[in-house]
């Protein structure tokens, strides 16, 4: 089973030649790159270069026409749903939406993947979920409450704290901060960026949010006509930059992103 | 990937855990953990050294055991021994997050509760007439608008809904009123047989299906095939905001989506019924001619002589009021649908249920007020 594509043990995804067709339009034009375990990558590229549907594809929503993706060095398509169950708990998945029940509570709903999966008593999982909701910074007062009573930055958290239910290795955040006022926002940022140091994650985030790419990721990889264009540190993106990419990094926000990191980096080693 | 199982063990005041601390593994210790705090008291250490693996679970859950063993002596805490950066930083987390939690909210149970619930329903119950009746009222409202000023009125929506709901129902309506038809009957046949009167059972088709089963098989069915789509499509609409945009643009939801469809109602129930009347009544002729001797002609000379004109129009007068009470009921259940998927779900039932009982209510009250006026 495991022909190990790299012989990297550190990487914790890892794609070869990924082909996604919808009907005669080509999405993925043959994919390869690495995911490094611990690393927060964030995924850029135009609308319609299938950023999502690439996340779908590596939690198994969605299968590629060509190409195999290896997660924790497994070709998981490859196996039976069985075998793929005891992978999938080992990554949480936040969708854009948050898309938590909406007949649950918050703290039900965090409940839901320990319920299913494991053997706790139902009060060490009450306790669990409360303790999730608290780290991703929701008040107690909060988790009684259905999702279509809170706020939608809420929601959002909420929605991680569903995510890191069962302590995954891997967490997927779709598109984490879209709809969220720059305060939230960073905020959440900053969250993520605790999460992974606590909890030892690898985060793999779909954003167009240019202020999480310079905050938060350790590479961004970005897409462009079905291709990876570049897989590296923002820094050297930018430097590197050309066409579509040089618009995207360089634009009025791209530039406002930038001045408004480094002014928050020189401020914290002024501090 | 292989875990190891969580263990513990307190000797010489020293509780040593063994093993990896993860969700996947204390849920054995769980409970021999807490059952072991009341011996932990100052004093005692907690040695680490040969924790493996271990996650926000496995932390809270060594959290516990030492907020609760020094629970009555919070000016000494147990000590933490061995190195476990990984835990250590996970203490550290979580204890900064955690705060006091309230307790879910439990409903009260028993009789009480039962009258309680009881209660409820009726005041329910009274509400949803009083809802049914105002949005009723709103509707013909906006109807009489678009009477004063028909250029406002949705053609197109009008005729998509004549089509998906009336246009595309005549196939499955024909065919039940037809097996009606035929069911009657039969069974006119059977009872007529001891009388030496099965040429009754012409009457006892071109009534019963004139009257009754034309109309309200036509209605019942609307109920389940129209009622639901039209609940669904508002409700899907109203939770993802397509409503509210709706209003925003300057353009009134009772006026764009209601009007067409209750008027497209309006124009297709009878349609229907109509279709429903000649298949009910082809469906008692073939039974009288295979069956009974009773050959097409005879049959309609019977009805020609027999049954009068007014029990078809006793049943024709009643399609369009079932159209209304169809498209009011649906269209308040689906403006009614809130945030979350099961008020979707809730809705659309409620909106069928409510269909057919008020159909066969009105149908009752129909039947008692023609009864009196002779008809």
């Amino acid at each position: 089973m495991s022909q190990a594509l790299s012989a990297d043990a550190n990487t914790i995804i890892s794609a070869r030649g990924v082909v996604t067709r919808f009907g005669s339009q080509t999405v993925h034009d043959g994919l390869d790159f690495d995911i490094r375990r611990g690393e927060i990558v964030g995924v850029v590229g135009p609308s319609g270069t299938g950023k999502s549907v690439l996340l779908r594809e590596i939690i198994g929503l969605e299968t590629p026409v060509e190409g195999a993706i290896h997660v924790f060095g497994e070709n998981l398509l490859a196996m039976t749903d069985d075998e793929r169950n005891a992978y999938e708990r080992r990554w949480g998945v936040m969708f854009q939406e948050g898309a938590l029940f909406s007949t649950l509570t918050l703290q039900e709903n965090v409940a839901v993947p320990m319920r299913e999966h494991t053997d706790l008593s139902r009060e060490l999982i009450d306790d669990l979920a409360n303790l999730k909701l608290m780290l991703v910074g929701l008040e107690p007062n909060s988790f009684n409450k259905k999702p279509d009573q809170i706020s939608g930055g809420m929601r959002k958290r909420a929605a991680l704290a569903r995510a890191i239910s069962l302590d995954p290795e891997l967490l997927f955040l779709d598109e984490p901060t879209a709809g969220l006022d720059p305060v939230s926002a960073s905020h959440f940022d900053d969250l993520i960026r605790q999460l992974r140091d606590a909890l030892g994650l690898t985060v793999f985030l779909v954003t167009h949010d240019l202020d999480t790419l310079e905050a938060i990721t350790d590479r961004v990889m970005v897409l462009y006509e079905g291709k990876v264009e570049a897989l590296a540190p923002i820094a050297e993106v930018r430097s590197r930059a050309r066409g579509w990419v040089q618009e995207y990094f360089s634009g009025p926000r791209g530039r406002a992103a930038q001045a408004g990191h480094s002014g928050a980096k020189a401020q914290r080693a002024g501090a | 990937m292989t875990a190891r199982s969580a263990a513990f063990d307190l000797a010489d005041r020293v509780l040593k855990l063994r093993g990896d601390w993860t969700v996947w593994t204390v849920g054995a210790v769980d409970a021999d953990l807490r059952a072991l705090s009341d011996r932990l008291g100052p004093g005692v250490t907690i040695d680490i050294a040969e924790v493996g693996k271990v996650d926000v679970a496995g932390a809270f859950l060594i959290d516990r055991t030492i907020r609760g063993a020094s629970f009555e002596n919070t000016e000494t805490p147990l000590e933490l021994v061995g190195e476990n950066q990984q835990l250590r930083r996970l203490l550290e987390t979580e204890r900064a997050a955690l705060q006091a939690c309230p307790t879910p909210e439990r409903r009260p149970h028993g009789f009480v509760a039962m009258l309680e619930r009881v209660g409820h329903a009726m005041e329910d119950a009274a509400r949803e007439a009083l809802a049914n009746l105002s949005f009723f009222g709103a509707t013909l409202v906006t109807i009489g608008k678009l009477v004063l000023n028909p250029r406002r009125m949705r053609w197109a929506a009008m005729f998509h809904v004549m089509e998906t709901a009336g246009l595309n129902a005549v196939g499955i309506i024909a065919l039940l009123s037809f097996f009606i038809g035929v069911v009657v009957a039969y069974l006119g046949a059977r009872v007529l047989l001891d009388f030496g009167a099965t040429i009754f059972t012409v009457e006892l088709v071109a009534f019963s299906v004139l009257r009754e089963f034309a109309v309200v098989i036509t209605a019942v069915l609307l109920a389940g095939r129209t009622n639901s789509a039209f609940t669904a499509e508002l409700g899907a609409m109203k939770m993802r905001q397509e409503i509210d945009a709706l209003r925003v643009l300057g353009v009134e939801p009772m006026e764009a989506l209601v009007a067409p469809r209750v008027l497209a109602m309006l124009i297709m129930t009878p349609v229907l019924t109509f279709v429903a009347v000649i298949a009910g009544i082809i469906g008692g002729m073939l039974v009288c001619q295979l069956s009974l001797n009773i050959s097409p002609a005879l049959f309609f000379t019977r009805i020609q002589e027999n049954v009068p004109w007014t029990h078809f129009l006793v049943g024709m007068i009643k399609a369009p009021v079932f159209a209304v009470i169809l498209a009011v009921v649906a269209c308040r259940h689906g403006l009614n649908v809130g945030g979350d998927v099961a008020s979707l779900g809730k809705e659309t039932t409620a909106s069928v249920v409510q269909a057919i009982f008020l159909i066969i209510v009105v149908d009752a009250i129909f039947a008692l007020w023609f009864m009196e006026m002779d008809l």
